[in-house]
């Protein structure tokens, strides 16, 4: 018995001075490109044996308090920091877009089995209360043929803040002035009508046990679960469904509007295949970093990330950059001093 | 006993000689333990004032009476958030206390041994199970059945009062009422189980001997002795029902109104913390969720206070009447 917990022992101390020696490089901030980051993270460690970077999914809002505090070597966010944000943080905070998601009404209707279609005008107005029944003119125009139910809808959204939320809200608020000027953009928002589901599993369990009710959740766990969700028609006019191209679509949709700081809200692009609800996330990196090994270190990151970590990303279902955001991002590197 | 227990607090127990030195050494760690009681709660409340003087700035006391949360806007109200942590704990109370009660008489006046310890154990099991697994068999297991059972058959039986009107939607006040019911009752049956079996066989013997019924003797000579042990079992559900975060959330609803309905959904001031707190970032917005936090704190503090007042004015009639 001894002589296995010595082992043991021996064995910890072993790992425990593994761990030691590599630089730590610490992060923290938004849950939802959490399993890519992980991913990424990892594969980096093992080409970069001396360099372990320690990732905690705290929240956006953690994220970039933490990032803005400088408690932390870098912040990541699902939605970009507003300007007063920015003037507030110890140290400037540059963005860089790392993946894309995309966020996708799911409902359940025991009548229909055809994914449906929505215009924009028809997402607002239920998330509004403004429409309250399936068989509403606004639904039905887009679905000729579906099998609508004169049924009351239960409208199901977020009860934490999320960056889910930021993304759909700033979407309806793209597409609806009424939304714009009642509710308004937030990762929680004061929800005009439904009931609030923890989390995506919370949403989705709601969504699924619910009949007749509308939820949104993100892309991928919509994926994952194979739950219905809708196709939305974009500002070209198509009912697009969602998926890795037509939301990598979304963002080559902005290149040329680009501002050189990457804090950009992609909803409502134009272009004939967008799939219009998408977003980037990002990751906020301090200008100046005062350890020149961690500066090193964490550029060197960025460049792997942006080329080989890219390829990575559509296995986890997350979309990559488009080649032409990549290189501009890959010359923003060059912003960081160290 | 109660007078002993002044004594333990009295300082000139430091001084009188020919105590050892190991008893007063006893003393002192024990007294700086209870003491250090006093000072997490004024540390806690300081923190928690400390922490939200934004809000505390800008709404003053209309905060807790405000009906509107929108973040967005930066208009924060507390008022659903207490009434629905009141109403969903009231709730629960409601059903977990007869229910909880008549386990712990069961299990300690009427059945035999081979059942009751048994029994005993399990509860105590349910009292260790995580929130959040409670959470999951509310959402799966009493959400539909709730839509689908209970409330149709009360809003078709008592639906001509206020309280069971509305469309049955399954989560909601009711559902969270019920599952806080559910995790709440572990904890007064094995308190009150320990109190009951602590009352002397005496005090029964006695009354058996007038000829009592079995029921009789529960109600005469073990109830009213075991009475103020029970109270404190209450009080201790009542704060974790007050507390509780994860299963509610789960199914309360989670909607910043005020409905009178008990199907329409509602909030609760731990649950809106726990929802909102990682992702708020402005300073107003957090400060706001850290107000909530100290309402909770003055609410728990309040309802224990107004319940220790109770039992006590219960408990002097009693000895008036004596």
């Amino acid at each position: 018995m001894k002589t296995v917990i010595a082992t043991g022992m021996f064995i910890l101390s072993l790992v425990g001075s593994a761990w030691a020696d590599p630089m730590l490089i610490n992060g923290a901030g938004a849950t939802f490109p959490y399993p890519v980051y992980s991913k990424w993270f990892d594969e980096y460690a093992k080409i970069h044996p001396d360099i372990h970077i320690n990732y905690q999914s705290i929240g956006s809002g953690g994220g970039i308090r933490q990032a803005s505090e400088l408690t932390v070597d870098f912040g990541a966010t699902d939605g970009p920091m507003n300007d007063e944000q920015l003037s507030k943080a110890k140290v400037k905070l540059l963005h860089f877009p790392t993946v894309l998601g995309a966020v996708v009404p799911t409902y359940n209707l025991p009548e229909v089995t055809a994914d449906l279609n929505f215009t924009p005008q028809a997402l607002a107005g239920i998330f509004l209360g403004a429409i309250t029944k399936w068989n509403d003119p606004e639904i039905a125009k887009a679905n000729p043929g579906a099998n609508l139910p004169d049924k009351l809808i239960i409208v199901v959204h977020r009860s934490d803040g999320s960056g889910t939320t930021y993304v759909w809200v700033d979407y309806l608020s793209k597409i609806s002035p009424e939304w714009k000027k009642k509710v308004g953009v937030g990762t929680s928002v004061n929800w005009p009508v439904g009931l609030g589901g923890k989390g995506n599993e919370g949403v989705a369990g709601l969504v699924k046990q619910t009949p007749y009710a509308i939820g949104y959740v993100e892309l991928i766990y919509a994926e994952q679960n194979k739950m219905p969700s809708g196709r939305v028609r974009n500002s070209a006019g198509q009912f697009v469904k969602a998926g890795l191209e037509t939301v990598t679509a979304a963002a080559a949709g902005t290149i040329k509007a680009m501002p050189a700081d990457f804090r950009v809200s992609i909803t409502n692009a134009s272009g004939e295949k967008v799939y219009p609800i998408a977003s980037f996330t990002w990751l906020l990196i301090p200008e100046k970093i005062d350890d020149p090994k961690k500066g090193k270190a964490i550029t060197g990151f960025l460049r792997w990330m942006l080329k080989d970590g890219q390829g990575l990303a559509p296995a986890l279902l997350y979309a990559p950059l488009p080649k032409e955001i990549v290189a501009m991002e890959e010359k923003a590197i060059g912003q960081i001093k160290y | 006993m109660a007078r002993s227990n002044t004594n333990i607090f009295s300082l000139a127990i430091f001084r009188r000689p020919g105590i050892s030195p190991a008893d007063r050494f006893f003393r002192a760690s024990v007294l700086t333990v209870a003491l250090s009681v006093f000072a997490i709660t004024a540390i806690v409340a300081y923190e928690l004032v400390r922490n939200s003087r934004l809000p505390i700035e800008k709404f003053g006391w209309s905060f807790l009476w405000g009906t509107t949360w929108d973040p967005v806007a930066e208009q924060f109200g507390a008022l659903p958030f207490l009434y629905g942590t009141l109403v969903s704990s009231a709730l629960a109370l409601l059903i977990a206390v007869p229910v909880g009660l008549g386990v712990a008489i069961f299990l300690s006046e009427l059945a035999p041994r081979w059942v009751s310890d048994p029994v005993a154990f399990l509860v105590e099991l349910l009292a260790a199970i995580p929130s959040v697994i409670y959470g999951l068999v509310g959402i799966f297991v009493f959400v539909p059945w709730i839509r689908n059972v209970l409330e149709p058959a009360l809003s078709g039986t008592l639906g001509f009062l206020p309280l069971f009107q509305g469309a049955p939607y399954g989560v909601g006040m009711l559902t969270a009422g019920i599952v806080l019911a559910m995790m709440v009752v572990p904890f007064i049956v094995s308190v009150s189980r320990e109190i009951l079996m602590a009352v002397p066989l005496s005090q029964r013997e006695a009354i058996l001997s007038l000829g009592a019924t079995q029921w009789e003797m529960v109600r005469i000579a073990v109830l009213p002795y075991a009475r103020s042990g029970i109270m404190g079992s209450i009080f201790l559900a009542l704060a974790r029902a007050l507390g509780e975060t994860m299963a509610v959330t789960m199914v309360i609803g989670n909607r910043p109104e005020i409905r009178l309905s008990l199907f329409e959904p509602g909030y609760t001031m731990a649950a809106v913390i726990a929802n909102e707190f990682t992702e708020a970032t402005s300073d107003l917005y957090v400060q706001a969720l850290i107000e909530i936090g100290l309402v909770l704190f003055a609410v728990t503090i309040l309802v224990n206070a107004l319940a220790r007042l109770l039992i006590h004015s219960v408990f002097t009639k009693v000895e008036v009447r004596e």
